[in-house]
């Protein structure tokens, strides 16, 4: 019987059943961060229990790291203690730490695919919704709570049910000036924030073919916002190409076995699927978000909804809600806000693409001013080859501060904050209220090259204009 | 080692509107710089609660009329965004074991029910109906019936509805499954071993 990948790697781990009829599922790849690893360490001492199998477990620290400041102890006794925390975890229980003085620390879905530990087939959870990141690679990797990772860690399983399986199919050449954040922030304004709830989003067609790992990387990551806990790619020659040679990637006999076993995961042709969208990549267009979350975007030349728009008076009471706080009017253009703040970074747009895709165009552009704008490599592997390659340098040029790795703007755990009201046009993952640190702090999603185009334009803009990508209107 | 079951929650309620109530509303990362859990509660919904200054918002939250409720009500998709186990965990803490909602963000949902916080859904309607009953007398008893699938409250009962695995884990009392994944270990070594990857 074919079978999707989905399926495919959940049976080849699913250990038993337990019995309220959940599964326990082997996860094969651990990754924690200093968050939501601390408390579960607390539980298995409090229980008496060791850790299972800690060569499957890997730690590095990303959420509270300065980006402006390296020597310890930081300026924040609060994110020295939790660093110092996970340290003394991970070496007393021999979990493998990537921490900031290995030249590896980085944001962790960023550091697990970069050091090869990402495969196909293989499960992994971590305690941080983006997860699914690692799908990019055929992998089924789940966002879990502190409870769950206290499981993974005892254990090496969690209890979980199976899901349902939706393939999104996007085919066709994107139109210039058109990225990987686009397609997803599409695909969430289509099947909105709860659409993909109980299921797992196989991304296909060729869009994903000819994307790259960290395309599909960036589609990935934002599955959760569309409500789906687990988003993927099929594994193919893409995927392969991306690992070999990586630090924790098989070698020689093993390497051939590895792809030859990974090529089987994939999903069988013909296999069935609970449900398929089908959507054109030309019809979709430079995306920004304008509301207090992700399905609330439009196309960089469409109008921002009015409140009699909404279908539903649930409809209009949340547009109203997200008019209100964002401070816009409804019906005015979306291009045109004036910003205060330009992010890029996160593990939804911090890899070594996206600032080359960016440098490639602010070279000898100005950052507006009055915008304070921002780049934050998502690990330290990634700052490395950026600054061999000349970005850092770009950037800073161009009036933007180069930042050492880590989760920065995305969250407002670490010094990266909005003050007050302002405004920021960001490309990480989340414009929940207050997300980016201040309560009444205001973000706008976009592509990274739509995020360079605020920054020196000073307001929301169309790259494709800005950096004369492309006519605008094709 | 199973808990106490869950049959029914029983409390005072208090609605907190709107839908895509997200894990960043339902406690601010800033509030996450701790390693243990403990404390989380006085931050619930701290910036739906208060100004900027510290202040108390109106908002139901603040209402004294509504300080000794134990069970939320709320719209549609809550919980949604991040994994963080702080959000249900400061539910709990601040007094909390119960939210009615008309949907529940997945993993949101899965860390609530491992915490015994019981996650129900009722109908826009239904909810609505909790709602104004409470506003008109906030010392109203709702009770979640979790065996029978009602929301009771005064002389009204509504349906609602849960996963039946989180229902019979909730009902058993083996809502945490950490001593049932235990008992599996040996059928784990074996799942592992037939795995390349998992070899050390």
């Amino acid at each position: 019987m074919s079978k999707s990948l989905f399926e495919k790697v959940w049976d080849a781990h699913a250990v038993r059943q337990l019995a309220n009829g959940q599964t326990q599922l082997l996860i094969g790849t651990h990754l924690i961060h200093e968050v939501t690893s601390p408390q579960a360490f607390g539980m298995l001492r409090d229980h008496g229990l060791k850790v299972q199998y800690p060569h499957r477990t890997f730690a590095t620290v990303d959420h509270i790291v300065p980006t402006n400041e390296s020597v310890e102890p930081y300026s924040d006794p609060l994110a020295q203690g939790m660093i110092e925390e996970l340290r003394k975890n991970c070496a007393e229980n021999g979990v493998t730490f990537f921490d900031t003085n290995t030249g590896k620390q980085g944001v962790v879905h960023i550091v697990g695919p970069e050091q090869g530990i990402t495969q196909p087939g293989t499960t992994i959870a971590c305690g941080d919704s983006h997860t699914a990141t690692h799908g990019a690679f055929g992998a089924i990797a789940f966002g879990i709570g502190t409870s769950q990772v206290r499981d993974v860690l005892a254990t090496q399983t969690i209890a979980l049910n199976q899901l349902k399986v939706r393939r999104i199919n996007v085919n066709g050449d994107l139109l210039p000036g058109v990225y990987a954040k686009d397609v997803i922030l599409h695909i969430i304004r289509l099947l909105g924030t709860q659409g993909g709830t109980g299921y797992a989003y196989e991304y296909a067609g060729t869009t994903f073919d000819n994307f790259t790992m960290e395309e599909r990387m960036t589609v990935c990551n934002m599955s959760i916002e569309g409500g789906a806990r687990v988003g993927y790619v099929n594994p193919d020659e893409t995927t392969f190409e991306y690992l070999k040679g990586r630090p924790y990637s098989p070698t020689g006999e093993a390497w051939d076995a590895a792809v030859a076993e990974w090529k089987s995961f994939a999903s069988d042709e013909g296999c069935s699927y609970d449900d398929v969208v089908n959507i054109d990549a030309s019809e979709i267009q430079p995306t920004v978000t304008w509301g207090i979350t992700p399905a609330q975007g439009v196309g960089i030349n469409e109008n921002i909804p009015a409140i009699a728009e909404g279908e539903t008076q649930s409809e209009r009471d949340s547009i109203a809600e997200a008019l209100e706080y964002m401070k816009f009017e409804g019906g005015s253009a979306m291009k045109g806000k004036k910003i205060d703040v330009a992010f890029i970074g996160s593990c939804t747009n911090g890899r070594l693409s996206d600032f080359e895709e960016v440098a490639k165009f602010v070279e000898g552009r100005k950052v507006a001013e009055g915008v304070q704008a921002i780049i934050v490599p998502g690990s330290q592997v990634v700052a490395k080859i950026a600054e061999a390659k000349g970005l850092d340098k770009i950037f800073v040029e161009a009036g933007f501060e180069w930042r050492a790795a880590g989760c920065s703007m995305c969250l407002a755990m670490n010094p990266d904050k909005l003050v007050g009201d302002q405004l920021c046009a960001s490309s990480s993952n989340r414009n929940f209220k207050g997300r980016q640190g201040s309560p009444t702090g205001r973000t706008m999603l976009m592509s990274p090259l739509m995020v360079a185009a605020a920054a020196v334009t000073g307001e929301v803009s169309d790259a494709r204009e800005v950096f004369g990508v492309a006519p605008v209107g094709v | 080692m199973p808990s106490t079951p869950i049959k029914q929650v029983s409390g005072k309620g208090v609605f907190v509107p709107g839908d895509d109530i997200d894990t960043d509303r339902i406690i601010p990362a800033r509030f996450m710089k701790c390693i243990t859990f403990d404390g989380l509660g006085e931050y619930l919904f701290y910036d739906v609660r208060k100004t900027e200054s510290g202040e108390d918002k109106a908002h139901n939250l603040n209402d004294p009329r509504f300080s000794e409720a134990s069970i939320l009500v709320s719209g549609n998709n809550f919980g949604c965004g991040s994994s963080r186990e702080h959000a249900p965990q400061s539910i709990l803490r601040a007094g909390y074991n119960a939210v009615i909602a008309g949907s529940f963000a997945e993993i949101f949902f899965g860390n609530s029910t491992n915490l015994g916080v019981v996650c129900v859904i009722a109908t826009d309607a239904d909810r609505e109906a909790i709602a104004a009953a409470i506003e008109a007398d906030p010392t109203l008893e709702v009770t979640i019936d979790v065996e029978n699938l009602k929301v009771n409250f005064g002389d009204q009962s509504v349906p609602c509805e849960i996963k039946p695995g989180a229902r019979d884990s909730l009902l058993s009392g083996n809502y945490d499954p950490l001593s049932e994944l235990l008992e599996g270990l040996d059928d784990v070594a074996k799942t592992a071993g037939a795995l390349s990857y998992m070899q050390a």
